[in-house]
């Protein structure tokens, strides 16, 4: 088709742009028409050989152009494997276009060309090393797609140290490598499983999908790797990406199902529960049920099934399906019709969505009836669904049918039948029929509609009426005459075989209530008998051998002349049929003359009553797979499904999910009852709601919101009373507790609830990653925090003022209890940052550890530096110095003290900042304004900064007067951004127990002259940092705490010494980079 | 999870591929092909095609294909709304998502789905984060780059991937700062044959457009948040103060989002603005049917109606109209035998109406 003309004109195109740029996109017009994988191999060859030129050049954007054509080639699935060396060679290209495009190429032919590819991996080796953690993690996702088994090793390696990497980016790019490796080299698993065993352990959000994600792909059966991560993983989840939440929720559902007991076990039984009427007293029943049931439900059970809920409101359909499987397979049964309204919600979406909703639906709707009977409307058919929708709504609308709404569904379905769709059309017939043979009460009047269908003008309605009300006569066999008469006649005009067959096989079956009409029916059929379909045949063979039993006397002739046709039949079923019929019926016909045993048999054989087909839901046998599953959709088994165990019998012991290392600030359930009352009252009253509380995610506020409002004034008032008491007993229970609680003292809780438990061996280490949480979520946006608090409080001023002055108390509280000590790192979502829960801790936050106290600095160093150069700002010279003092508006916050001095002949006047960072947690307290600052004078002032926990310069603004603008920045040492703590020694032993791995850092140091006495090291660090001395018995010790500013991450260094010249230090910080930095900085001042 | 991915045109053409595991031969799609021979039309295609080794999950959007080959177990529903997001992606960068266009940029389409994707387990889907991974292409930048050399591909690592606000980047100012708010609301009704209501619900969206500098913190909240009963985040909005306080609490992504939607369900009662009497006759004496359409007001609350369009599917031996409107123009399109009558606004006192003759085939036939 292409002329070789058209070649030429390419390569000449290619030459042009090897001259000269052309815009991209004419390239890439060219590109897509140009008939690169053509014929003719000759043109070919030099396009490529071009492309190869293009590659060696030394210009940047000639390659670029070169490679985005071999990407076209290759996106279109074209060859271009031959370039291979030629492109092979740019994996060090600086460019950073051009080096992406060449991985995009390396990971698609590296298979192929497996020994070029090698050269390839010193470059990602050495990148692997890169201090941008881009480039680290980019270079372990190429190496890692590079499927070379050579390499293995290699991999292997990476993986291992990018696993223990400071950037929360490179572990994840290190859980998503893990699968890889594990597919191109199954032998590595023992040694995968220990990696991913460290990733699961990770607390990022960022991380833990992935890591969850890997766990699935590689090994799905060590469930045991999941107990200690458990707890984690329910807290994180509402944090996690959408994608890390569809993977951990179905990993979790799995999990719930080999660890915990059956919920319904003690339960009312299915039947009992479809029986209830759905609306009457639902609430009443509800508590009373859950009352009686929550002691039995795990409290690992209910912190799983609490921490889904929340995503039925996500966006992403996946997300929300998962928390319906899970609730389907885990939940108590009064529990699960709580995903209802969120999965009818997915109806909205697109086709696809809808599709795979409304088989997960369906197949619910088999066994759960009750759970989508409100919604009966949603599944109502619209003209614009597609055809396979429309069938699945239909499917649906029958499992639901009740006698009570059987009325609305059956007029829906006779609009149905009028539609302009054929096979929605014949559905809606036989979905009819479903109903009819279901709900006794509709029989007759189904089957009268579909009789008034008989006579439709449309041949398929017909066929499919008949087909239809043959098998509803077999279920009632009683006295339909006239019915068969009718289909009789129809037997001329009716041209669908189905329907035929149907109408043959009813009046064979029946015919002794027909004797007249059903032998005429024969003859005519006889006549016709060659014309027919192969099924219609086989019925007049049926219905002929049937009327020679019951009537020999008129059908004999004619039986034997359809059997006689039947013989010589081109189908040689039919030619079996009619000889076996034949052997049964003319036994004659045989040697033996008399007839035969079976002979004798035959009106037992043929007239024997036949069982009513009963018509079932297609989705009644798929309870057997995973809801959402792509096995549940298919209904077969797909590769790598993992089963789902049957609830154990006796629940394995729930310790195994005890995590030693953290405080367990859980759930009792006495306590669940409690709250769930509480609950109750706040989405009722959520205007004077005190807090944002998790609880209210509990199972009751989705029927909350489903009643109306009168409904819930009254009981509400009924609850007042519940209420009171329970607010009570909350708050004499909350006075004792308080000191110690709220600021988590974390000296063991002495609440009855919390004394139950079984595991209580909390430690100050892990109570302080609570804090942490808290103070980082707070910090984020410390100014806006105050304003929230008194919009919180005073809602609840005006309405239920005892509990007024608790109620910041009560959040606290609420905190305790709902989001256990795992969310330390950041919930956005879940209530983080500035919601207002966290405000009122960190008021109190100094008081957190009553062994950890904030000491004041031992030495303020001297050091100042230029904020503001007078060159630059015509005169006005700023430094400052860091004081080490707490500032008084914020804890959080570093104060540095600034020096102004005027160079400049002019007064100055009006001194003040500018604009002030907004992003990152970072902010700014203003120093007063400088009225003015006459020429020569200086003045003093202090300006507080909240870092973030971060060492990277503060911008903002300096302005003078109206007009005068400078941009300046405060740099911060990463001594500065931490305060000194004092604690006992056990202590910090204990702390640096907990702040093992990732968290610790080492270095190892010679002094330049030996020193006898450590301690007079101690004025040289703590000149560098801000840090405690912590007294301790050992010489060759040295001690030292912080806690960061912001955070309130407990810093510990400690020095080691041998001998009076090596020197070992140890840093142990949550924040690794503080961590890292800090420990470089110790260094660098003892090494002078 | 995800192994390859084909876009297909609607002729049938494989046009892109795209492999994330080891490469599968695009023969795979035959099986697709045999479904989509069999349907009747493209949307009933099923989504989830198994064949002997391989499970094709598959959407359909802006009459392309967009097929995924997995191969083992995977939630289709993941599968599903991973393909739709990334025609979202496209839709967003390139401001419609076309064969012609996906053609233009193809370059910057493989290196979006490499970066969607790893191992076929999604890593970056948030606009914000690749938007700063690769410049979205426009004009300005085609041309600036051309002269300048420079790439549409970022040298530096978006700083959302690792903060706790992944949807937001990071660093961004404004002159004017501004927030826009678009409600839509969409109402689905079933209305029988005599004109009663079977079944009408709401689904509403707010779209925002931000552009804010710096970290805003945002509160929306509502004078009726009782009606919202049935609501979906995008991941910026904080559970817990909707849960307590049903305010919209938000640090919002740059740009153009969807922050909500709510559904508001059959349960309710929903007025509908307008009524539709309509007397249509398909076969009647003669070369065809007769039709006649009269549109009205109904409780609007006293608001005017605008740009009403009216559509209507013919069936499919509907083989021409010839109508007369009262007010604005109408098309039928004889190949989708859509009628599509654009009324604009409703004047009470002068009710749009449409009316005329419908030529049906079954008659013509007969004729010949």
């Amino acid at each position: 088709m292409y002329a070789p003309g058209v070649n030429s004109s390419t390569t000449l195109s290619s030459s042009s742009s090897y001259n000269n740029d052309r815009p991209p996109s004419a390239e890439a017009v060219e590109v897509a028409t140009d008939p690169a994988s053509g014929g003719f191999f000759n043109s070919d060859y030099k396009k490529h050989d071009d492309l190869k030129q293009m590659l060696d050049s030394n210009k940047d954007n000639l390659k670029l152009e070169a490679m985005k054509r071999i990407i076209g080639m290759v996106a279109k699935g074209r060859e271009a494997s031959d370039l291979f060396p030629a492109v092979v060679k740019n994996v060090v290209s600086k460019n950073i276009e051009v080096k992406k495009l060449v991985y995009v190429y390396l990971v698609r032919y590296a298979e192929e060309q497996q020994d070029l590819a090698l050269l390839s991996i010193s470059t990602f080796q050495r990148a692997l090393k890169d201090p941008n953690q881009l480039i680290r993690a980019s270079a372990l996702r190429v190496l890692s797609s590079i499927r070379v088994t050579m390499i293995v090793p290699i991999v292997m390696l990476a993986i291992k140290d990018a696993a223990a990497d400071m950037s929360p980016y490179v572990r994840k790019t290190a859980a998503h490598a893990i699968p890889k490796l594990y597919s191109l080299d199954q032998d590595q698993k023992e040694e995968l499983i220990q990696v991913l065993e460290k990733l699961l352990y990770d607390k990022t959000t960022l991380v833990v999908g992935s890591a969850v994600m890997a766990f699935e792909e590689v090994c799905p059966e060590r469930i045991d790797l999941i107990h200690k991560n458990f707890r984690k993983l329910c807290s994180l989840l509402v944090d996690v990406d959408e994608w890390g939440q569809v993977v951990i929720i179905n990993m979790l559902t799995r999990y719930a199902r080999s660890q915990f007991t059956d919920p319904n076990l003690q339960d009312v039984d299915e039947d009992e529960e479809s029986k209830r009427p759905f609306y009457e007293d639902e609430n009443e029943v509800d508590e009373e049920q859950q009352e009686k049931r929550a002691p039995t439900l795990d409290p690992d059970h209910r912190l799983l099934l609490r921490s889904a809920k929340p995503l039925l409101q996500s966006r992403n359909a996946a997300v929300v399906l998962s928390v319906a499987q899970l609730y389907h397979h885990t939940a108590p049964r009064s529990e699960v019709h709580q995903v209802a309204k969120a999965m009818i919600r997915l109806l909205r979406s697109h086709r696809e969505v809808q599709d795979i909703v409304l088989t997960s639906i369906a197949a619910t709707a088999t066994r759960r009836k009750v759970m989508f009977e409100p919604f009966l409307k949603s599944f109502f058919v619209r003209s614009s669904d597609a055809t396979h929708i429309k069938l699945l709504k239909l499917e649906i609308l029958t499992s639901l049918a009740t006698e009570s709404s059987v009325g609305i569904i059956l007029r829906e379905l006779q609009t149905y039948v009028a539609a302009h769709d054929p096979p929605f059309v014949a559905a809606a017939i036989q979905a009819i029929g479903r109903c009819a043979s279901n709900i006794k009460e509709v029989t007759d009047t189904c089957l009268n509609g579909l009789v008034s269908l008989l006579s439709n003008k449309d041949q398929a309605v017909v066929a499919e009426s008949v087909v239809v009300i043959k098998k509803l006569l077999q279920t009632q066999p009683s006295a339909h005459r006239e019915i068969i008469i009718q289909m009789a006649k129809l037997v001329d005009s009716v041209t669908v075989p189905q329907a035929r067959a149907s109408i043959l096989w009813l009046l064979g079956e029946y015919s002794e209530r027909v004797p007249k009409i059903a032998p005429d029916v024969l003859r005519k059929m006889a006549k016709t008998f060659t014309s027919e379909e192969d099924i219609v045949k086989l019925q007049v063979m049926t219905l002929a051998v049937k009327l020679c039993l019951t009537n020999p006397k008129q059908t004999k002739l004619l039986c034997q002349y359809v059997l006689q046709l039947a013989k010589y039949d081109q189908n040689y079923d039919l030619r079996d049929r009619a000889r076996f019929l034949r052997h049964i019926i003319f036994p004659a016909d045989a040697e033996s003359g008399g007839p035969t045993r079976l002979s004798k048999q035959a009106k037992k054989i043929f007239l024997a009553p036949k069982p009513a087909p009963v018509p079932e839901s297609h989705f009644k046998d798929r309870e057997q797979f995973q809801l959402g599953s792509l096995s549940h959709y298919i209904n077969t088994k797909a590769n790598g499904y993992q089963e789902l165990p049957p609830f154990p019998l006796e629940a394995p012991d729930p310790k195994a999910r005890d995590v030693e290392t953290e405080p367990q600030v859980m759930e009792q359930a006495p306590l669940f009852t409690a709250k769930k009352v509480s609950s109750k009252k706040d989405s009722k009253f959520y205007s004077d709601t005190e807090s944002p509380d998790e609880s209210e995610e509990d199972e009751n506020s989705s029927d909350e919101d489903d009643d109306d409002d009168e409904e819930e004034e009254d009981s509400s008032s009924d609850k007042d009373e519940e209420e009171d008491d329970n607010e009570d007993e909350e708050s004499s229970g909350l006075e004792e507790k308080l000191p110690k609680k709220v600021v988590k003292s974390n000296a063991k809780p002495k609440s009855d609830e919390e004394e139950e438990e079984d595991e209580s061996d909390e430690d100050d280490s892990s109570s302080e990653s609570v804090s942490d949480s808290d103070s980082e979520d707070e910090s984020s946006e410390p100014s806006s925090v105050p304003k929230k608090q008194t919009r919180n409080a005073k809602p609840a001023k005006e309405s239920t003022p005892v509990v007024k002055p608790k109620s910041n108390l009560d959040l606290l509280l609420d905190l305790d209890d709902v989001s256990p000590a795992f969310t330390p790192i950041m919930t956005p979502s879940l209530g983080g940052f500035l919601t207002p829960m966290s405000t009122p801790s960190s008021q109190v936050k100094t008081q957190l550890f009553p062994d950890i106290q904030p000491a004041s600095a031992v030495i303020s160093p001297n050091t100042t530096s230029e904020l503001l150069n007078k060159i630059n700002s015509s005169g006005l010279e700023i430094k400052y110095r860091f004081t080490r003092s707490p500032h008084l508006y914020s804890p959080s916050m570093a104060s540095a003290e600034l020096t102004f001095h005027n160079h400049g002949p002019d007064e100055l006047t009006d001194i003040r900042v500018g604009e002030k960072p907004t992003s990152g947690g970072v902010s700014i307290h203003d120093f007063a304004p400088i009225p003015s600052l006459s020429p020569g004078s200086s003045l003093m002032g202090t300006i507080g900064v909240d870092f973030a926990d971060s060492t990277q310069p503060v911008n903002f603004e300096i302005k003078i007067g109206s007009d005068r603008t400078y941009p300046v920045a405060l740099k911060v040492p990463v001594g500065e951004v931490i305060r000194a703590v004092t604690m006992s020694e056990e202590l910090f032993l204990k702390q640096q127990g907990g702040l093992r791995g990732m968290n610790e850092n080492t270095a190892k140091l010679s002094l330049t002259k030996p020193c006898s006495d450590l301690k007079s090291l101690t004025n040289k660090i703590l000149t560098v940092a801000n840090l405690g001395v912590i007294p301790n018995s050992d010489s060759s010790t040295l001690r030292f705490a912080a806690q960061t500013l912001s955070s309130k991450s407990t810093v510990l260094v400690s020095l080691l010494s041998s001998d009076n010249q090596n020197l070992t230090i140890t840093v142990n910080c949550e924040k690794m980079v503080i961590g890292s930095m800090l420990i470089t900085q110790l260094k660098a001042c003892l090494a002078d | 999870m995800i192994h390859s991915l084909f876009i297909i045109n609607p002729s049938g053409d494989v046009f892109m591929e795209k492999h994330w595991k080891s490469v599968i031969s695009r023969s795979v799609c035959d099986y697709f092909f045999d479904h989509q021979r069999k349907a009747s039309s493209p949307e009933d295609i099923p989504p989830v095609i198994a064949t002997p080794h391989h499970y094709l999950i598959s959407v359909y959007r802006s009459s392309m294909f967009f097929v995924a080959v997995c191969t083992t177990e995977v939630a289709p529903l993941f599968v599903v709304e991973f393909l739709h997001r990334v025609v979202d992606t496209f839709e967003d960068y390139f401001s419609e998502c076309t064969e012609s266009i996906i053609k233009e940029h193809y370059v910057v389409v493989y290196e979006l789905l490499d970066e969607m994707l790893d191992n076929g387990f999604p890593l970056a889907t948030e606009s914000n984060i690749l938007k700063e991974l690769i410049k979205p292409p426009n004009i300005l930048r085609t041309i600036a780059n051309t002269v300048t050399g420079k790439s549409n591909v970022s040298s530096t690592l978006p700083s959302g991937q690792l903060s706790n606000i992944p949807w937001r980047r990071t660093g961004v100012k404004y002159t004017n700062n501004e927030a826009y708010f678009d409600m839509i609301e969409e109402v689905d009704a079933i209305i029988d044959k005599s004109g009663s209501t079977v079944c009408a619900e709401i689904q509403g969206y707010i779209d925002c457009c931000i552009k804010l500098s710096g970290m805003p913190d945002l509160s929306l909240s509502f004078v009726n948040p009782r009606l919202f009963d049935d609501v979906s985040f995008h991941p910026c909005v904080r559970f817990k103060r909707w849960e307590s306080e049903r305010v919209l609490s938000f640090i919002p992504p740059d740009g153009n989002f969807r922050l909500m939607s709510y559904h508001i369900g059959s349960q309710s009662i929903v007025a509908i603005p307008v009524y539709v009497r309509h007397s249509l006759c398909l076969r009647e004496s003669g070369s065809g049917g007769r039709l006649d359409i009269t549109l009205g007001p109904k409780q609007t609350l006293g608001r005017t109606i605008e740009n009403v369009v009216l559509e209507i599917p013919m069936p499919k031996s509907v083989l021409n109209c010839g109508l007369v409107t009262n007010q604005g123009k109408y098309t039928f399109d004889p190949v989708s035998k859509l009628l599509v009558w654009e009324v604009g606004r409703i004047d009470v006192t002068k009710l749009p109406n449409i009316r005329g003759t419908v030529t049906n085939c079954h008659f013509s036939a007969l004729y010949f």
